[in-house]
This record gives structure tokens, sequence and C-alpha cells, in this order.
């Protein structure tokens, strides 16, 4: 064979456009699984701090509760579980071979259930704190 | 054009009753002024849209052969439509009217013999089954993605032939029938389930489309697992060749690196429920390896 071009990396990652519904679904499953593991670190840290006493805990965790951009970032956190979530029991019925005619509508109506979610959540999550 | 109206037949059953002769050739009368109207008002459309109506394509070009055309580009053709028109069918007609050197895979033009799988608006399609009218302009042709471009919309095939051969896409079986002329008989229900996965035609859309066969060259690709299905679950092969066949699907490289993506089952041209085999295979896998003991 004589030589051959090679289309290299911009093949792989400028075709986002043309991405189907499935292609999507693995795209924010990778996503979120990985900031679901990078919240992990930070959960065991905050929660160690009890390891320094009651008192020290009670303040770390109030004191991160006072600032709004915990809030907010509580919020993303959960549209992130919740995503992963639904999309996980969609993967199931995958594995499974049950409805897979229909994966790309259950992968709206996960998305679209995760967005009703964690709007109903935002009054919990913004309740209390001042800016 | 390859395809063409086939003459309308006359249907003779009608008009039975008073005077069937008369009726009948009245009919006909009538029936064929009504189409020579009708055809004159087509080539009328015809070609006042010929005259106007021009598809806008954007080909991708390149030759590593030629020193001015190594660094890739894209040349602008302007083909015009005629109603029925593929993709195919365009970039023939500007390779015999434009550009010569415009290279190409092609032969059957019915979506049989998977020459021209090609990278069309974004998406793995086969050229001869896709209508220019179905697409935006400008039409976009570039060849498939995640292959070695040999010139312009040629790719190199021979890692996707190697994939499907690892497989061994033939049948084989231990059970043979006793007498000598015997058919293996297949039951129904058994062809049935295989029924999809025969069709693939080995065009390797779904190669390029699977986002894990392009960054693993080792996996096998849903083409050729799905070829693998198509014997494994076909009952006269017999149970050692099944257990032969999953053995090769289960290793590192094969059904488990697929991540349900279903980029190949959405682009394949036959569709074919690739993802679905694949699935199956993994189930299959993992019954044939559980024990309870």
């Amino acid at each position: 064979m004589s030589q051959s071009y090679n289309r290299g990396l911009i093949e792989d990652f400028s075709r986002w456009r043309e991405f189907s519904a499935g292609m999507w679904a693995w795209i924010f499953h990778k996503f979120t699984g990985w900031v679901l593991v990078g919240y992990l670190f930070t959960h065991i840290a905050v929660l160690s701090t009890a390891l320094s006493g009651a008192a020290a805990y009670t303040n770390t965790i109030q004191a991160l509760e006072s600032l709004l951009v915990v809030r907010i970032l509580e919020v993303g956190l959960l549209a992130v579980a919740v995503f992963h979530i639904l999309n996980g029991l969609r993967l199931l019925f995958v594995d499974l071979g049950v409805g897979l005619e229909a994966q790309d509508q259950s992968f709206y109506a996960s998305l679209i259930l995760t967005g009703v979610i964690v709007i109903a959540s935002v009054p919990t999550f913004l309740s209390g704190v001042s800016i | 054009m390859s395809t063409q109206v086939p003459e309308q037949v006359e249907d003779e059953s009608s008009a039975e009753s008073v005077s069937p002769g008369k009726q009948k050739r009245d009919q006909k009368k009538r029936e064929r002024a009504q189409r020579i109207q009708e055809q004159r008002e087509a080539e009328a459309a015809e070609k006042a849209r010929s005259e106007d109506d021009t598809y806008h394509l954007k080909v991708f070009r390149y030759d590593p052969e030629v020193p001015e055309k190594q660094e890739p580009r894209f040349d602008d053709f302007y083909v015009p439509y005629k109603q029925g028109m593929t993709v195919l069918d365009a970039l023939m007609w500007a390779r015999d009217h434009y550009d010569s050197s415009l290279t190409f895979r092609h032969s059957c033009r019915q979506a049989i013999c998977g020459s021209d799988a090609l990278f069309v608006n974004g998406s793995q399609r086969l050229g001869c089954k896709t209508q220019l009218s179905d697409l935006a302009e400008p039409v976009r042709i570039e060849p498939l993605p995640h292959a070695d471009v040999v010139k312009d919309l040629v790719v190199d095939m021979e890692h996707f032939y190697d994939q499907m051969e690892a497989v061994e896409p033939y049948f084989q079986t231990n059970s043979l029938p006793d007498g000598e002329l015997d058919e293996q008989r297949q039951t129904r229900e058994n062809r049935e389930k295989v029924k999809m996965s025969t069709r693939c035609i080995w065009c390797s859309a779904c190669m390029s489309s699977c986002n894990i066969a392009a960054g693993d060259n080792e996996y096998l690709g849903p083409a050729a697992i799905n070829k693998a299905y198509r014997f494994a679950m076909d009952e006269r092969e017999g149970e050692d060749m099944k257990q032969r066949r999953l053995e090769i699907l289960e290793q590192e490289h094969g059904v488990w690196r697929c991540q349900t993506q279903f980029s190949c089952t959405e682009v394949c041209p036959k569709d074919i429920p690739l993802t679905e085999h694949i699935q199956e295979l993994k189930r299959e896998a993992i019954k044939n390896n559980l024990k309870f003991w």
C-alpha cells in the first residue's frame, strides 16, 4: 500500500455536532462517573474532620454550608448523581436486552427527569444562605 | 440514471358490464391520454428543475502520488439534480463530467456489494442508498473516518477484513447428517433469529462509526461480532462449535469492549441491530462461564 493520509485527532473530537443520542449518553455517563469519583475524595476529606473532634466537624460543615458556591455545587452534584443513576438504569436494561429500540427515548427521558428533579431541589438547597 | 420508472401495466380486469369492448377501449384511450399528459408535465417539470436545480457537493480530495495533491483539500462540484439521484450518482456525474481523477469505490449501485460506504454530511452512509434530496447542502462527502485514506474517497479496508476473518465467518459443524446427500435443515425459528445478522454486506460503516474500534485496533468491531453471532446462534453448528466461537468472542478485545454507544446500529445501511446482537453475545458468554457447584 502506498503511504496513507492520517486525518489525526481532529476527526475524533470535532464531530460532536453529529453525535447521536447513544453517543451523548455514553459521554455524559463517563463524565458524571468521573465527577462522582472526584466528589468521593472531597467527601472523605470533609467527613474525616470528625477525627479531630465533634466541634471541628460541625464547624467545617457550617462554614461550607454558609457559602453560596458550595450550595450551587451541591445542586450540580445532585444533577450529576441523578443522571448517572437514571442512565445507569437505562444501561441495565440495555445489558438485559430490553427495549433496545427505545434506547434514545430512554436517554432523553433520563435527561428530562434529571432536569425536573434538579429544578425541584433548588429551593431546598439554596434556602437559608446569605450571599 | 440507473433507475427508470417501469411502464404502467394496463389493468385488464376493469369494465366488464355494458358493451365491454367499447367501454374498455374508451377507458384505455382516456388512460393513455392522461398518461401522456402526465409524462409531458413531468418532463417539463424535470427540465425546469434541471436548469436551476443543482446540488453542491464538497468532496474530500487527497492523492499521495501527486506532490501537489498531498495536502488534503475539499473540491466543490455542482451537479444537476435528477429525480431519484443518489450520492453515488452525483459522484459519478462529477467524475464523468468534471474530474476523471476523482476516485471512489462502487460496483452494484443497489446496496448489496458494500463498496461505497462514505462519510456523508457527518454520518456513515452508503452512497448508492442515500438520496440527495434527503441531504442538506452543501453535501459534504468524505472517506470513512478511522481508516487510512489511500486516495480521495478510497480507504484501506485491510484491517476491517482482518477483523472479519478473525471470527471465522463461515459455517462449520461437527455433526453432519447421516446420509451423504442429506440437507442440513434449520428450524424456521432459528432462521428467524439469525435473519437480520445475515444481511451484513461488509461495508465497514459500523466499524468506522465505532468510537471504541477507533481507539482500540484489536477490538473485533461490530461487523465481525455480528458475523460471529450469525454462526454462534446457528443451531446446526452444534455445541462444540458454539463453545469455540464464544471463546474467540469473550477475549479481552472481543464483545466486552462494546460500550453500547449505538453508533453502529445507527449507521448500519442494512438496519442490523448490531448492539442488540453484541449484548446477546455478552450474555451468552456470561452464561457459558457461570457454573454453580
